[in-house]
């Protein structure tokens, strides 16, 4: 364990520790291009250059080792002076063409120039014209005149997604980031070199002139892809409500956790958010009357509800109602789904697993077959000792009448195929949907109720190594929609249950108050980054 | 006439066949370093020799020899650096054409000193020629038995491979020779660590000039004290000058290491052409900062030129008379870094253009008052702040050529034109 000083500032590091991570430690901003730590050191770009003591060049902080009693110095004026100097170099054949650039707010030219730079230029010359805008891949575009040639993205595509796509050819001051021959950046991680692009060579597709970065609003929330639970960060706007036709949500972005994802999400979950502001959102809560939908109020549809969960309570009888709940629903919700429906209603046919006839594929990276955020979550609240079993209801020829469906985020018509899906939903003499967005499903129920989707919401998810990690609210609920679990506390209210939640955390304490899973954690307690409860996976496998 | 250490069988001839390089006692140094002699003492005898890098950075050679590591299960290589590439140096190419085998000899005593039973010669693709003479130089050496298994029943074994490079500058850097030589572009590679510890293929390597390694056989066949004595102390043995530009006889001559270089100028190369007068002299390949005639007393040895503020480099002497142009040659070596920088690196990548485009200004009669400030001030920007030494190699001769023959420089701003003559007065 070394121990040196940093602008006179001393730390002691464990061995192996480069300058640049120990000043990190400290505080002291190093700038960076070309390193980043999810990469191997390039040392290329020669803006962590700092002074070691008895050492007489310049070294590149973020490829020396520390050593025991070295002593750096990362702001005196022949520091100032070469970093200055190698981001003149940088900026000297670069368009500086922020107003048109998607990356202006958030790129290291800017910032660094701000901190490092504010010299006069002395760029008297032509500047180097090169390829412009070009589209390289489904997601993203290539901009050669912005680029600063750091190499990060060429160290992604061959130590991270190991698609090896793009390359650095010619020599010189003529250096181009350019395709590999007959190659398109087209693999299921391409958008993470967006992410690492220091500078606005590489932007991306999607949210290309969308909307200005500054006015984002960020978010920390959980992937709702896949069952990994890549944390992640909502980038929403909800200053200029007029830009990118009224979306709210403008872009997701990886967040760090090292347990989970790195700096990393697949392109799946990064362009998987559109549902949040699709047309196809459900807003208001309405009945179908004559084959005709009637919106009316929440209330009103709650109310409705109730009736007709309270007639096939009483007329048939418990075992006519049945209950798929969705391993896309936070804990909190599962918790209040089974609290009502099960405990205080007494059913029994509750269960949240329906056969997928199309399934997925995970890689062998972050992506997992399963694309629920809370398979494991919903295992965890809702198997327990009852032992129903979906799959068996579905697969029967059922001569008994059943009254009444309830489902929660379940698109059967996708799930199980349009035949299988009208075949069991017309078991059954009432269908009640709660759901975020329409599907094929939703316009066949009888009920529809509007539920917040997770970017509306809080709540946990438990990924698949039993995680479990919080996601926050970034934007309102739209319309009228509610979280889910509000929606059950309403119904149960409507049928004169006391359930009076405040809020998702509380929720939760009963939660970790009632199943053994969650037992002994505290909502605080999970953070930003997630709590991994070594108890839940040798529940179920 | 001073004592000849690598052309002293060679001074009018050629011994491309083994069998005439036999006759002239070829091999049998090798034949006692084998048979008499372990490895450590033969790095110990190179190191007591003084024998410094012939290559340009000057770096004692016995030193490199001995950061092999000793005890590591990977192989160890010895690669040849015959990329001789620095404009105005042309001396491996005049050992390879004369006496390919007493560098055959050397590489097979290095890579035995290391423990090396693989070695890479890489030439520049541009020697052809030489890369053919090395080709049949090699095919001899394993038909008499000097390469391949159980060299001189020694129990040694080596092999010896041939690469042509592909002409890129950057691929004489060592590392980049290394990436290159590995298949990859030759962009040199951060150090730490160094080839010593991780250098060809992940393994511990040494890598030697051509020069450096044809004057290995002579120091283990006449000893460590007779090479150190025909030197100054600290630079062993001899040098070969490449002497080229405005002198009556431009050529490759070798003398020892101090000879003071107005006698490399005056005597050897038998003075100026057509007697005009000296102006100025690169005394080391391009990236040697220029000297003025002022400065020819300066003896040629490592530490005697740097003492001056310029390079020994790789000895290729570049002599101007008073009609050359500083601004066009200063153009020309800056046209040639901004060609060869790899652009890895940001101050060298756009460093180097950007010089180039000034002096291109400057020297079409377009140069504006504040260039010359701007083009010292970018060179103080590229020294010492990048991987390779390239970057400064294109800088240290902008700052030195300004700085020596500033007036000229403000004539083709001022004046937009050139006279030379005007300023000489």
């Amino acid at each position: 364990m070394p121990t040196l000083t940093i602008n006179q500032k001393s730390i002691t590091v464990p061995d192996g520790t480069t300058i640049i991570q120990a000043a990190e430690k400290l505080d002291i901003e190093i700038p960076r291009y070309c390193y980043h730590p999810g990469l191997s050191i390039a040392g290329s770009c020669r803006m962590c250059l700092v002074e070691v003591e008895k050492i007489p060049k310049f070294q590149p902080a973020c490829n020396t080792r520390v050593s025991e009693g070295m002593v750096v110095h990362t702001n005196t004026e022949k520091v100032k002076e070469a970093v200055s100097g190698v981001l003149e170099f940088l900026l000297i054949n670069h368009p500086l063409d922020c107003p048109v650039c998607d990356q202006a707010g958030e790129c290291y030219l800017q910032e660094y120039y701000m901190k490092f730079g504010l010299y006069d230029s002395r760029m008297d010359e032509n500047k180097i014209k090169r390829h412009k805008a070009e589209i390289i891949g489904p997601h993203v575009i290539l901009d050669t005149e912005r680029c600063i040639l750091c190499s990060r993205c060429v160290r992604f595509v061959n130590e991270v997604s190991h698609s090896h796509e793009i390359g650095i050819f010619n020599r010189g001051s003529q250096s181009e980031i350019r395709l590999l021959p007959g190659k398109i950046l087209d693999n299921n991680y391409s958008g993470n070199v967006v992410d690492i692009c220091p500078v606005g060579a590489l932007t991306d597709r999607d949210f290309r002139f969308q909307c200005r970065v500054w006015y984002l609003s960020e978010t920390k929330s959980i992937c709702p892809g896949c069952s990994r639970g890549c944390n992640i960060s909502i980038h929403s706007n909800r200053q200029r409500p007029h830009h990118a036709g009224g979306r709210r949500v403008m872009r997701l972005k990886p967040r760090f956790n090292a347990e989970v994802n790195h700096w990393w999400i697949c392109d799946e979950g990064r362009y998987g958010y559109k549902f949040i502001d699709d047309p196809s959102r459900i807003s208001l809560a309405r009945v179908k009357e004559k084959g005709e939908f009637l919106v009316l109020t929440l209330d009103q549809v709650i109310g409705r509800a109730g009736e007709k969960l309270r007639e096939a309570l009483e007329k048939v009888g418990r075992d006519s109602v049945v209950v798929v709940a969705s391993p896309r629903l936070t804990n909190e919700d599962l918790f209040v789904i089974r609290k009502f429906f099960g405990e205080d209603l007494g059913l029994s046919q509750i269960d949240f697993r329906v056969p997928d006839q199309n399934l997925a594929s995970g890689d062998d990276f972050l992506l997992r077959a399963d694309r629920n955020p809370n398979s494991r979550g919903a295992e965890a609240v809702l198997l327990d000792e009852n032992g129903f079993d979906l799959t068996q209801l579905l697969s029967m020829e059922n001569s008994r009448k059943l009254q009444l469906l309830c489902l929660f985020e379940q698109d059967l018509t996708k799930t199980l195929g349009e035949a299988w899906a009208k075949k069991f939903l017309q078991q059954f003499e009432y269908v009640i949907y709660v759901g975020s967005n329409e599907n094929e499903t939703s316009v066949l129920s009888h009920l529809t109720l509007p539920s917040a989707t997770y970017a509306e919401t809080e709540g946990t998810f438990t990924n698949f190594e039993g995680r479990v990690q919080k996601i926050n609210q970034a934007v309102e609920p739209l319309g009228d929609s509610l979280p889910t679990w509000q929606i059950v506390s309403k119904l149960a209210c409507a049928l004169g249950y006391r359930y009076n939640y405040e809020n998702a955390e509380e929720v939760f304490g009963e939660l970790a108050e009632r199943v053994v899973e969650f037992q002994d954690l505290a909502y605080e307690k999970i953070g930003d980054s997630g709590v991994e409860i070594p108890d839940i996976s040798k529940v179920q496998v | 006439m001073p004592e000849l250490v690598v052309l002293r069988d060679v001074q009018d001839s050629e011994l491309r066949h083994i069998e005439d390089y036999l006759k002239v006692g070829g091999y049998q140094a090798l034949k006692k370093v084998l048979l008499e002699l372990k490895p450590e003492q033969v790095v110990d005898e190179v190191k007591k020799s003084g024998l410094r890098g012939r290559g340009g950075a000057g770096f004692p050679t016995g030193m490199k020899w001995s950061f092999i590591p000793k005890n590591v299960d990977k192989p160890k290589y010895l690669v040849v650096n015959a990329d001789e590439s620095e404009p105005g140096t042309c001396k491996d190419r005049v050992i390879i054409e004369r006496n390919p085998h007493l560098l055959m000899e050397g590489i097979v005593i290095g890579s035995y000193a290391i423990g090396a039973h693989c070695c890479y010669l890489y030439i520049r693709g541009e020697y052809y020629e030489q890369a053919q003479i090395l080709s049949l130089a090699i095919e001899e050496a394993y038909q008499h038995g000097f390469l391949g298994k159980n060299i001189l029943r020694s129990g040694y074994d080596l092999d010896v491979h041939l690469h042509r490079g592909a002409g890129a500058y950057i691929c004489g850097e060592e590392t980049g020779l290394l990436e290159s030589l590995e298949g990859k572009k030759g962009w040199p590679r951060l150090k730490p660590p160094f080839p010593a510890v991780v250098g060809l293929y992940g393994c511990p390597t040494v890598i030697n000039n051509v020069e450096t390694l044809a004057t290995v056989p002579r120091i283990m066949e006449r000893g460590a004290d007779w090479f150190a004595s025909l030197g100054t102390p600290k630079n062993g043995g001899t040098r070969l000058f490449a002497v080229s530009g405005h002198v009556n006889k431009p050529g490759t001559y070798e003398l020892p290491l101090g000879i003071p270089l107005r006698e490399i100028i005056f005597n050897y190369a038998g003075g100026m052409k057509d007697d005009k007068v000296l102006k100025a002299v690169i005394p080391g390949g391009s990236s040697c900062p220029i000297l003025t005639a002022d400065e020819i007393d300066v003896k040629m040895d490592f530490d005697s030129v740097a003492a001056i503020g310029s390079m020994l480099g790789s000895g290729g002497v570049v002599v101007m008379n008073e009609e050359a142009c500083m601004v066009k040659v200063l153009l020309r070596i800056a046209k040639f870094y901004a060609h060869e920088s790899c652009g890895q690196c940001t101050p060298c990548r756009e460093g180097t253009t950007w010089l180039k485009n000034i002096l291109q200004r400057v020297n079409d009669g377009q140069g504006r008052p504040k260039d010359l400030d701007h083009l010292m001030g970018i060179a103080f920007n590229m020294i010492g702040t990048t991987i390779c030494p390239l970057s400064d190699a294109a800088a240290l001769p902008v700052r030195s050529f300004i700085q020596k023959f500033r007036k000229e420089f403000e004539y083709h701003v001022h004046q937009k034109a050139c006279d030379v003559a005007q300023v000489m007065v």
